[in-house]
């Protein structure tokens, strides 16, 4: 049990080290795709929307490390 | 440059870097517990690995092309994406001075020094060694097989394209480790890394987005414009993080 425990930490470990990151980047694509789903979202904005969230996403994140001692 | 040249080898060269860094990571491992135990059980343990991440590549290609695109687009795409930021949040701040920057040779002398205390009895298969190999081969592969299935994410073709730039960087990291007989500290690692998680959060935004039904202007195109706007954004983070972190350290400690 542990070592599945172990196992499955370890594969977490591969995509997130920061859960902020990682929940603010699921939570964006998460708002986007209802928004393209169901509110009929312009595609082309929805292009422009998605790269201008994680960039910005990216870039806070980073910072608010940078700012943390 | 057709828009299908530019879809096979993005990825090969994403798989390329990706791959590249990896296998540094596990050479510095591998050298430093074949130069203290012997070579013979050090080497066994790597082929063994390797044999175990070839073997996994081949179930894993025929299973997803099953699958429909765009839920593997989705899928691999969002994994991929979480995996590219993580390396690029990582790079930036280490490029800005707020983290270490990784040291293969320091970590060479301390591996060399841990392995070098208990020999092995003569004759024998040295297990320890044996293990210590085949565990960071397999876990610096195994994030290279996910790297090959998450830029392969765009089609079957693509497999091809993600495992020959893969096969170039195992081949490359073992001709210089039989070659120099030392840990790669001269790859430029953070700036590897920095490239490299600009290339795979680019991949990754480029999938999921086809997955949840976004128009791409200019379609693979778009790749481009990505890459050219992920690396300006970071190189901007790093100059933002910089002057930050040096601000924070000049204040007087609570």
């Amino acid at each position: 049990m542990r070592a599945l425990r172990r196992a499955l930490d370890s594969l977490l470990a591969f995509f997130v080290d920061d859960g902020s990151l990682a929940g603010l980047v699921l939570g964006w694509l998460t708002l986007l795709w209802i928004a393209i789903a169901w509110l009929q979202l312009s595609p082309r904005w929805s292009a422009l929307l998605l790269f201008a969230g994680l960039a910005g996403i990216l870039a806070v994140s980073a910072v608010r490390r940078a700012r943390s001692r | 440059m057709s828009a299908a040249t530019l879809h096979s080898l993005g990825p090969m060269l994403a798989a390329f870097l990706a791959s590249l860094v990896e296998f540094v990571e596990a050479l510095t491992v591998v050298l430093a517990v074949g130069a203290a135990r012997g070579w013979r059980d050090a080497l066994l343990g790597s082929a063994a690995a390797l044999l175990l991440l070839v073997m996994l590549i081949l179930a894993l290609g025929p299973g997803l092309s099953r699958i429909p695109l765009r839920a593997v687009q989705l899928v691999v795409g969002t994994l991929l994406l979480l995996f590219g930021l993580r390396w690029l949040r990582k790079a930036m701040l280490r490029s800005a001075g707020v983290l270490a920057l990784h040291d293969e040779d320091a970590a060479y002398a301390a591996q060399l020094q841990s392995w070098g205390q208990a020999q092995p009895a003569p004759g024998r298969h040295d297990m320890l060694a044996l293990l210590a190999t085949f565990k960071i081969t397999l876990l610096e592969g195994l994030e290279v097989v996910f790297i090959i299935v998450a830029v392969a994410a765009g089609g079957a073709h693509l497999w091809i394209a993600a495992s020959l730039g893969a096969l170039a960087a195992l081949l490359l990291v073992a001709a210089l480790g039989v070659l120099l007989h030392r840990p790669l500290s001269r790859v430029p690692e953070n700036t590897l890394k920095f490239g490299v998680g600009v290339l795979l959060t680019s991949f990754g935004s480029f999938w999921v987005g086809q997955g949840i039904g976004v128009h791409w202007p200019g379609d693979d195109w778009s790749l481009l414009g990505l890459l050219a706007g992920y690396l300006l954004v970071a190189l901007l983070g790093v100059g933002v993080c910089r002057r930050v972190h040096a601000s924070r350290a000049a204040l007087p400690a609570r």
